[in-house]
């Protein structure tokens, strides 16, 4: 989780094509800086607007990316079941904050029992995460790794068949509990959805950054992640780690996915797949297995999408996945370690 | 054969399996043809029901993709997790080479257009198979250039972005810049007829169409044993067991993964051309993540790297997808009089499938003798004392 920089920076060779790669990065950033600054200037009203919704959204992805990253970081798997995970937990959270107790209107009781729901939805998440890991991935550890990245792609599967199961195939109307009132500051709309988000998702980050920086069981998770073997010998159950990591990351994807269902007002089944990429891409974006970067990589990628939705010069909405998707190829084709990860160059 | 891998030993196996296929493929041939349409009905509907020409000809261009993707992941050992792309890439060639779709062109190389639509550009089937395999070729080498030197995780991820990006710009692609490219969600229909040396395959001419595919199947088949078996195909494997140890001994390995890929890539653009050809149009809303995660279950499920593996996995799959799971589940629902809607566990079936077979039977369930070993090392592993494991790592 934290990078050990190289000993001496040893000069490097520079071959045309390091020289073609670094010129067609640079072009690329400068066209998406003219963009933008074509756009604030065009409209700086529109810009901040824009900037406030993809910040909400962002949030939300830098929750399910964390829990991309935890287990990404330990375990080097990438999960593709946390975005169905998430998916679940806006369904859980649905079915137990909508239809069972009813809660459909802002007042005071309800948003206790949307804190009670919260908690219930991140303990479900958690539990549903930590079986898969005892049932599946823990068995194939050692296997090669096309082995656990397979069982993890049949994984989102199943979750999906048990969300299609659960409300239909069909997206769901959530009755949301927040209020729908909003205020201006500076002309610009900011809904009291959006200020909630940051009520809950911030502290929520600081307690995870808390968890992995500061207790014990943290140092246990970053100790590891660097070397399961030198960690067994220091007295460290690697097993429980691992478990603990798989529970936390599926807290985090339980609380996105109430945060979710009560923002976005719908659920469907297929939520969590596209999700989840885009949420997987926030973590590259940041550095797989960084906590920060995440959390950095959540914020950058709900912005870009928001000001290609919403910006008035720009590919528009329904280019919006092809962005996300194309950064992250991008990404990995410049700069695979991330914004503040280290290089995953394989020796080849 | 013999002579150029007297290592391999497979050579009768092969045989017996390539008889195998084409009976099966003669017998379907030969049912439809000439012997059901003077059945009596009650045989016509059993088999209409349970083996229809159309998903049998959809098998077959299963088989073509599940051997395509086999080239990658089963000898080559990378993930792909976006294999949809090149079945799209494909099936677009095929779109935009033989259909009036271009209209403002008029470009006929011993093409067949129908009649009145002679405009657009129709090319000969055989130049547009080709131009559809190097068209995707071209594509595997723009994904997986840049990214085969990093991780193979990496990889998977990067595959999987272009499964997603290629068919959303088929989706979107009615207007870029002005230009309708893809026509968008409603695709390309009204594609031109087959003329072998002038026999033309009517539009409903079923048999033929299924023959066709079958031999293009069968060429897929061919290919991959010849390719196995070559020296690329040994460098593959050799790259798919240990990197390290293969590069040592001297194949180069962004070289050879690359090939892989290009080679592997060029499955998906035929398979594609012949869906494309089979189904008279392309259209963009087939192509999602659940097709790319079904041919690698095939693959999976098969036994990756072993040809009729593979094309046992994609049979099986693929019939259980079309009609297998309508037709059990109806069996089930009027014997037990239950009310179960098989279709819909689909999902849960192949989620279920992929995880079991990793747990259980890593290898699938007509593995290659090597593939059994690589994929089972860490067993093996655990037989070993600890003491070595430790010296080991």
């Amino acid at each position: 989780m934290t990078s050990v920089a190289s000993g001496v920076a040893r000069k490097k060779k520079v071959t045309p094509s390091a020289i073609l790669m670094r010129a067609s990065m640079i072009m690329i950033i400068g066209v998406a800086v003219y963009w933008l600054g074509l756009n604030l200037t065009s409209d700086p009203r529109q810009f901040a607007q824009v900037t406030v919704n993809g910040l909400n959204n962002g949030l939300l992805y830098a929750l399910i990316a964390l829990g991309y990253t935890l287990v990404y970081g330990i375990i080097e798997l990438i999960n593709f079941a946390h975005g169905d995970l998430f998916m679940l937990g806006a369904v859980f959270s649905f079915a137990v904050l909508t239809e069972a107790l009813g809660a459909t209107g802002p007042s005071a009781t309800n948003y206790a029992l949307l804190l009670v729901v919260l908690l219930l939805s991140m303990l479900f998440c958690a539990f549903i995460n930590v079986s898969i890991e005892r049932l599946a991935y823990r068995r194939l550890r050692n296997a090669p790794r096309l082995a656990p990245l397979i069982t993890a792609v049949g994984m989102s599967f199943v979750l999906q068949w048990i969300g299609l199961k659960w409300i239909g195939s069909n997206p769901v109307n959530v009755n949301t509990v927040l209020p729908s009132s909003d205020f201006e500051v500076a002309g610009v709309v900011i809904a009291v959805k959006t200020l909630i988000i940051f009520a809950v998702t911030i502290p929520l980050l600081i307690v995870l950054a808390f968890i992995v920086n500061k207790t014990r069981r943290g140092r246990a998770m970053r100790a590891t992640a660097q070397d399961k073997d030198a960690s067994r010998l220091m007295g460290i159950d690697v097993n429980q780690t691992i478990t603990f990591t798989f529970a936390i990351a599926g807290a985090a994807a339980g609380a996105a996915g109430l945060m979710w269902a009560q923002t976005t007002g719908t659920v469907a089944y297929n939520l969590g797949f596209q999700l989840g990429l885009v949420a997987f891409t926030a973590a590259v974006l940041g550095g797989v297995g960084n906590l920060y970067g995440a959390v950095l990589g959540g914020i950058i990628i709900g912005l870009i999408q928001s000001y290609n939705d919403g910006l008035a010069i720009g590919p528009g909405q329904r280019w919006s996945q092809t962005m996300v998707f194309t950064l992250l190829i991008l990404l990995m084709v410049y700069r695979p370690g991330g914004l503040l990860g280290e290089t995953a160059q394989e020796k080849v | 054969m013999s002579n150029t891998a007297p290592a391999h030993t497979a050579v009768s196996g092969n045989r017996k399996w390539a008889i195998g296929f084409t009976s099966v493929v003669a017998f379907f041939f030969i049912l439809n043809k000439f012997i059901l349409p003077e059945a009596g009905s009650g045989v016509q509907k059993f088999f209409n029901a349970w083996f229809s020409l159309t998903s049998m000809a959809e098998i077959m261009i299963w088989i073509i993709m599940a051997l395509g993707l086999n080239i990658i992941v089963g000898y080559a050992g990378l993930l792909d997790l976006g294999y949809v792309a090149f079945w799209a890439l494909g099936g677009y060639v095929a779109g935009w080479l033989m259909s009036p779709f271009f209209s403002g062109l008029n470009i006929n190389f011993f093409g067949n257009p129908r009649p009145g639509l002679e405009f657009g550009i129709h090319f000969h089937v055989f130049l547009v198979l080709i131009l559809g395999g190097v068209f995707t070729a071209i594509w595997g080498v723009i994904i997986g250039g840049p990214t085969l030197r990093l991780k193979s995780d990496y990889l998977a991820l990067v595959t999987l972005g272009f499964g997603e990006i290629i068919p959303q710009f088929m989706l979107n692609g009615a207007d870029i810049a002005g230009y309708n490219v893809t026509n968008g969600a409603q695709g390309i229909g009204g594609l031109d007829d087959v003329n072998l040396f002038g026999y033309v395959i009517g539009t409903f001419a079923l048999p033929e169409k299924f023959l066709m595919v079958s031999l293009m199947a069968g060429a897929m088949i061919f290919f991959s044993i010849r390719l196995r078996d070559g020296r690329l195909g040994r460098a593959w494997l050799a790259i798919r067991e240990d990197e390290l140890a293969a590069s040592m001994m001297g194949v180069p390995l962004w070289r050879t993964k690359f090939a892989s890929y290009a080679i592997g890539a060029v499955g998906g653009g035929i398979g594609g051309v012949g869906f494309a050809i089979l189904v008279g149009g392309v259209y963009a809303d087939r192509f999602n993540f659940v097709i790319s995660i079904i041919i690698l279950a095939m693959v999976v499920m098969g036994g990756m790297g072993n040809v009729w593996g593979v094309v046992v996995g994609a049979v099986t799959l693929a019939w259980i997808n079309s009609v297998g799971l309508i037709q059990v589940g109806e069996l089930v629902n009027n014997s037990f009089g239950t009310n179960i809607n098989f279709p819909s566990y689909q999902f849960l079936l192949f989620g279920l499938l992929l995880v079991l077979m990793m747990l259980f039977r890593r290898e699938g369930f007509i593995p290659e003798a090597r593939i059994r070993m690589v994929m089972n090392e860490d067993k093996v592993d655990e037989e070993v004392s600890d003491e070595t494991k430790i010296a080991s790592k």
